[in-house]
């Protein structure tokens, strides 16, 4: 064995940043392992987007309700093709597309990336509990490797369950007609920084919490709320302005107001570039926060 | 003179309010010996352990390990130190190899270096044929192993080691044990253990500190411990019961009293072992022959309850703590 003083002080002379990243890919490495590695749990998160947008968004079709419809007034015999239109306005004007299911289906993609990180905090509890946390700690690595990976854990698993949501909508019948390479980078890019942020913090959060069950209720708390107020399901528009003003501030909507600009050509209200810009102040924020009160949560 | 390795000044550890898990301990580890911690659950072995390894940082005191403080120089005790923790916390879902891996690069060792000192200490504690198997499939003996490889992976000059045979069967602590001594002797290692068991602080520590409720009470070697409490007892007869040899006997080197009680001498000695033959030989020059001998050694339960006035059985410990130990304990008898 070679002395410790010279093995230690070798570790201790790289540079910060490279002994960052050294931490930062092997510990983001582990996780991503468990997953792929574990095919069950990797089926049934393929499955939870499929039944969501197979069956919800082919159960909640807003769309059937105006076209193809045999409703009419009577005495008025109004033909169809006149019923057909209105209704196709009357859906323009509210949800900017004909196709409400495509409407949804990019909703549903920052559905699936929001409940996905909310799962990533929640392997920093395990950790905890099961002492490996606490090796980690005793070896030399950053602190910030340890908690920049399980955000990089949670981000890399929410985009690729992304990418399967996209794809199963796309088989659904999912309109296409404005999607091309540029528009999917666009909408990734969105979904990476909500990702990123959202994923931040339910880390910080699960730093803070000592056990599994105040974790799982505080994710429950914060993500159908932070789901429905969005433009998930439903234009900003059409909501009480009370509910329009908590909307207008949810990340998720911006993400999603992104994603349907880029991918279906919905017109957006704000310019891109703002949604963009207000995304990536949630995402650094959320980042910075949760490393820097890392050092903190991580010491006790 | 021998090199401090860890050196420990008025070290406190309060949680919360009012409740002092370590209440201003000092000791010095020197360098090449085995150092127990020896005390009941709760009585501040682990906190000082995370104190140690810069897991808990103190409330007051400090402690430094080869001259580095665990308060200021946090980093460079982690790069030096090897941890084998009271919990299996290899990932259960990963390989052992895989498990030492990751370590390794948390170490900042290059891949190769790495891949080359893990097959050696797979093999040092005979893990080999089962280091692309995953954790889960492992028994309790083989994560323990496996623990001690992971904490050896940084080829640290010294290791911690908290409760290293909590709950393992008999064969198997005896095998745990054997690679604990050969680390002390073929590697120069020192070595910083806790146990409750006494048994484990008497075979394998060079020097014990007795801890209950945060304080140290005694430090010393198991047998000046147990000489400390009277030594041990010889007991002997000889051929010629109307012969009173008790005063040639006293004046044998390392005994401490001779009383003859009927046709028995029951003689107080320091160690035993090396005495009672002695005693036999003296006896057999002036003529007579020992018909019967017998020693009693007192145990460290002893010294325990005369130090600290209570049996090492009556356990405190938190909920949490607790529940660490049951999972281990379990995860060890699979």
């Amino acid at each position: 064995m070679e002395t410790s003083e010279t093995a230690s002080e070798k570790v201790l002379e790289t540079r910060l940043l490279s002994r960052f990243l050294r931490g930062l890919w092997s510990l983001t490495n582990r996780d991503l392992k468990k997953w792929y590695l574990a095919p069950t749990i990797l089926l049934i998160s393929l499955i939870q987007p499929v039944v969501w947008l197979g069956l919800f968004g082919n159960a909640f079709n807003l769309g059937k309700i105006f076209t193809g419809t045999s409703f009419n007034i009577p005495g008025l015999n109004i033909p169809q093709s006149v019923l057909n239109s209105l209704g196709n306005t009357l859906l323009t004007n509210t949800f900017g597309t004909t196709s409400y299911f495509s409407f949804l289906a990019v909703g549903m993609l920052a559905f699936i990336v929001l409940f996905t990180s909310m799962m990533s905090g929640m392997s920093i509890v395990w950790d905890r509990r099961f002492g490996f946390l606490d090796k980690l700690l005793t070896t030399p690595v950053p602190r910030g490797s340890i908690v920049v990976a399980k955000i990089l854990n949670g981000v890399i698993r929410s985009l690729a369950q992304a990418v399967i949501v996209l794809v199963i909508a796309v088989i659904l019948g999912m309109t296409l007609t404005y999607v091309n390479t540029w528009s999917v980078i666009v909408t990734f890019g969105a979904l990476f920084l909500l990702g990123f942020g959202m994923s931040s913090l339910f880390v910080l959060l699960a730093l803070h919490s000592k056990d599994w069950q105040s974790q799982m209720a505080i994710a429950n708390l914060l993500n159908l709320p932070l789901l429905f107020m969005s433009n998930a399901f439903f234009p900003v528009s059409e909501m009480p302005s009370w509910l329009q003003a908590v909307a207008s501030v949810n990340p998720v909507s911006f993400a999603i107001n992104i994603g349907r600009n880029a991918l279906l050509g919905i017109p957006s209200s704000t310019p891109i570039i703002y949604d963009f810009a207000y995304l990536s102040i949630f995402a650094v924020a959320l980042g910075a926060i949760s490393i820097i009160l890392s050092w903190k949560l991580l010491k006790d | 003179m021998k090199e401090k390795v860890i050196s420990v000044r008025k070290l406190s550890k309060f949680f919360g309010k009012g409740f002092v898990a370590v209440d201003a301990i000092s000791f010095d580890v020197f360098t090449g010996e085995i150092f127990g911690f020896l005390g009941p659950n709760g009585a501040g072995k682990t906190t000082t352990i995370k104190v140690l390894t810069t897991l808990l940082s103190p409330s007051s005191g400090d402690a430094t390990i080869f001259g580095y403080s665990v308060k200021n120089d946090a980093a460079k005790v982690r790069a030096s130190v090897g941890v084998v923790p009271q919990e299996f916390t290899a990932d259960e879902d990963l390989t052992g190899f895989d498990n030492a891996l990751l370590m390794a690069d948390l170490y900042g060792i290059p891949r190769k270096a790495a891949k080359q000192r893990i097959a050696e200490l797979m093999d040092l504690v005979e893990l080999s044929s089962a280091a692309k198997r995953k954790v889960s499939t492992y028994s309790g003996g083989m994560r323990r192993r496996l623990e001690l490889a992971i904490g050896l992976v940084n080829h640290p000059k010294v290791l911690f080691l908290d409760e290293p045979t909590l709950g393992l069967d008999v064969q198997t602590r005896t095998a745990v044990w054997n690679y604990i001594k050969k680390l002390k002797n073929d590697y120069k290692m020192t070595l910083f253990m806790t146990t409750h068991y006494l048994e484990e602080a008497d075979s394998l520590c060079d020097r014990v500190a007795i801890i209950d409720h945060g304080k140290i009470i005694k430090i010393d070697s198991p047998s000046d411990l147990k000489a400390s409490i009277g030594g041990d007892i010889i007991q002997l007869a000889i051929n010629d019961k109307n012969t009173d040899l008790s005063n040639l006997l006293k004046k044998v080197k390392g005994i401490k009293t001779v009383k003859k009680i009927s046709d028995e001498y029951r003689i107080k000695v320091k160690a035993a072992e090396t005495i009672a033959p002695k005693l036999i030989t003296l006896i057999s020059s002036k003529g007579y022959q020992v018909t019967k001998l017998s020693m009693t050694k007192p145990t460290l339960d002893e010294v325990y309850l005369e130090y600290t006035g209570r049996s090492l059985r009556e356990e405190e410990a938190s909920a949490g703590d607790m529940m660490a130990q049951r999972r281990t304990m379990r995860l060890s008898r699979s």
